[in-house]
């Protein structure tokens, strides 16, 4: 199965992406191409198989730990507004969204 | 006192030389800071002399007044994928041109101060001094440095080859001497193929080991730090300093405590099983690769260890598999890359949604998008089951599969690439035959399993050949233990690349 221009103006857009018309004629071939491996890689038979998000599960059961409720962090604003691109009396800046 | 220059000695060495008094830190990062500002190989993406000559100071102070740490004042330079806050981060990308992390990554924490760094006193860390940052592909996604948004770096065995990727600039920097170590990060191999191509000594340890905590993420079950120097030795020493359980900061760090990696270098290679994958020695593997090979098995064959065959026959779909499952995390990691609270923002946008849209199609490259889309196309609606799902399912067969090898044999040993280092340009306009080019590195990324990459001999070109070594989980040591040992007996890690 092969991805049209369409799916990629779709996934394009999904992603945020905006794309140059000769950028995606070159992302469709190339993400075509990749394509024909993983065709390999669905005809085996996995039916019983657990899928394994995680590396670690294979040898121990993973379990989501939860850190005590306590502010840890100090407030570090002016730090970490240091390389926003748009900043003004403390807050991010960005177009208007609310007519 | 020696009469080795001190860009010939290593890790292990240049402290030995700091504790003995033969030169203090400042003398050290001097001589490495110059050779580091002369280079032209591309391996550098920023050097900040006044932070390095301030740590360096430091380290002095703080030897001289009895707190060192394990590697006081010894330089080093990190992969440009942590963040730091005494130079720019930029993960290769132009969408981070210029940014500044308001804190140190984990890993560069423990390797340098974990205190104040003002503090001449401060307690805690191995406290390496840092000279720099390194290039590497954008976001750690490429396998020949060719990605990197800042240009590529050039192969010091010859310049007109690449050094591997995605820490192609640290494996570099390491073998032209710039630095006698580096961190590196491997999410498919990204630290073992560029230690091969270079023929240095890279280890990526356990998935969970390091923290990934100020470690750019590209594929958050699969990224994993680790150190790349001149010999086992070496690696050893970083691995020990960086490693250790991080739980507040990165949760899928593990409650494993922190290991001397140094303790067992010297054990007995006598009676360990050497597990030799008959997929891994197939006919795509070049001759001069496998003859390089057969002459590092058969040294530790001397050494008293025994070859055994053994199958991992769902190597060749490790490629596709791995190829859903990094863009999938990556499509989802990449998107906190909007223009909003740092990195590229688009001029004039007319409203949000373009300047989503045009700030990162403006800031990443190439093969970034097109791991993006792949990513975000694996996991909408009507093929999540059929792409991701299907991959994660072959995952757990391959690392199923290492497990019945692991019955058999103590190690896996392997070649880390089907050839040397490729021409420079010869992959451009085909980002397929480097992911084929993956395929030894990739069934240990996604089982988690730690692996190795050692010096092993020279190929066509005189360039190098990694043996790439897998250990079980947690057999980190293990595998140092195999590498030291072959490295007492062999000098491919010693020799040095013409001009260098």
């Amino acid at each position: 199965m092969s991805l049209t221009p369409s799916d990629i103006e779709r996934i394009a857009n999904l992603a945020r992406l905006q794309l140059q018309p000769d950028e995606a004629a070159a992302a469709l071939d190339k993400i075509n191409g990749f394509f024909t491996l993983v065709e390999a890689m669905r005809q085996v038979d996995t039916r019983d198989v657990v899928p394994l998000a995680h590396p670690i599960e294979v040898v121990q059961a993973m379990t989501l730990r939860l850190r005590p409720d306590e502010a840890t962090e100090p407030n570090a604003r002016e730090a970490n507004q240091q390389s926003a691109p748009a900043v003004e009396r403390g807050l991010f800046l960005v177009p208007r969204v609310i007519e | 006192m020696t009469q080795r220059a001190l860009h010939d000695q290593g890790v292990a060495e240049l402290a030995r030389g700091l504790d003995q008094g033969a030169f203090s830190a400042l003398e050290l990062t001097q001589h490495f800071l110059a050779r580091a500002q002369a280079d032209t190989s591309g391996s550098f993406l920023h050097v900040n002399p006044e932070a390095a000559l301030a740590q360096a100071r430091r380290a002095d102070a703080r030897r001289a007044a009895g707190r060192a740490g394990a590697l006081e004042g010894v330089p080093m330079a990190h992969k440009d994928i942590f963040v730091t806050r005494d130079f720019p981060t930029t993960a290769g990308s132009k969408m981070l041109a210029g940014y500044r992390s308001p804190f140190d990554a984990t890993v560069v924490r423990r390797l340098g101060t974990e205190g104040a760094q003002d503090d001449a006193q401060a307690a805690g860390g191995a406290g390496m001094v840092c000279l720099g940052k390194l290039n590497c592909d954008e976001f750690a996604m490429g396998s020949g440095n060719e990605n990197s948004a800042f240009g590529p770096v050039r192969n010091p065995w010859d310049a007109q080859r690449v050094p591997g990727g995605s820490s192609g600039g640290s494996a570099a920097a390491v073998a032209a001497r710039l630095v006698p170590a580096a961190t590196g990060t491997d999410t498919g191999g990204s630290i073992r193929q560029p230690a091969g191509f270079c023929g240095i000594t890279g280890i990526k340890p356990t998935y969970g080991r390091a923290s990934r905590y100020g470690m750019i993420a590209y594929a958050s079950s699969l990224d994993q730090a680790g150190p790349m120097a001149r010999s086992a030795e070496d690696c050893a020493l970083l691995l020990s300093a960086m490693c250790g359980p991080d739980p507040d900061r990165d949760s899928t760090s593990l409650d494993v405590p922190a290991e001397d990696y140094s303790a067992r270098l010297n054990e007995s290679l006598d009676g360990l099983r050497i597990g030799v994958p008959a997929q891994f020695f197939g006919p795509g593997l070049a001759d001069d690769v496998r003859a390089a090979l057969d002459e590092a098995l058969a040294a530790l064959e001397k050494l008293g260890a025994r070859r055994v065959p053994i199958e991992l026959p769902l190597t060749e779909l490790a490629i596709p598999a791995y190829y859903i499952i990094a863009p999938a995390e990556a499509s989802s990691n990449l998107s906190r890359f909007d223009g909003v609270k740092f990195g590229h923002r688009a001029a004039n946008p007319a409203d949000l949604l373009d300047m989503y849209k045009r700030s990162r199609a403006e800031g990443f490259g190439p093969e970034v998008k097109r791991r993006i889309m792949t990513g975000t196309y694996v996991l909408s609606h009507g093929y999540y089951d059929a792409y991701y799902l299907q991959a994660q399912k072959i995952r757990r067969r391959i690392a199923d599969d290492f497990q019945k090898a692991f019955a058999q044999c103590d190690v896996i040993a392997g070649p880390v690439a089907p050839t040397v280092a490729w021409a420079l340009g010869q992959n451009a306009s085909d980002p397929l035959a480097d992911y084929l080019a993956d395929i030894f590195t990739l069934p240990a990324s996604l089982a988690g399993l730690p692996g190795m990459s050692v010096p092993a001999g020279f190929g066509q070109g005189g360039m190098p050949v990694g043996l790439q070594l897998i250990g079980n989980y947690f057999a980190e040591a293990r595998l140092l233990n195999v590498a030291h040992r072959l490295q007492q007996v062999t000098d491919a890690h010693l020799r040095k690349p013409q001009g260098v």
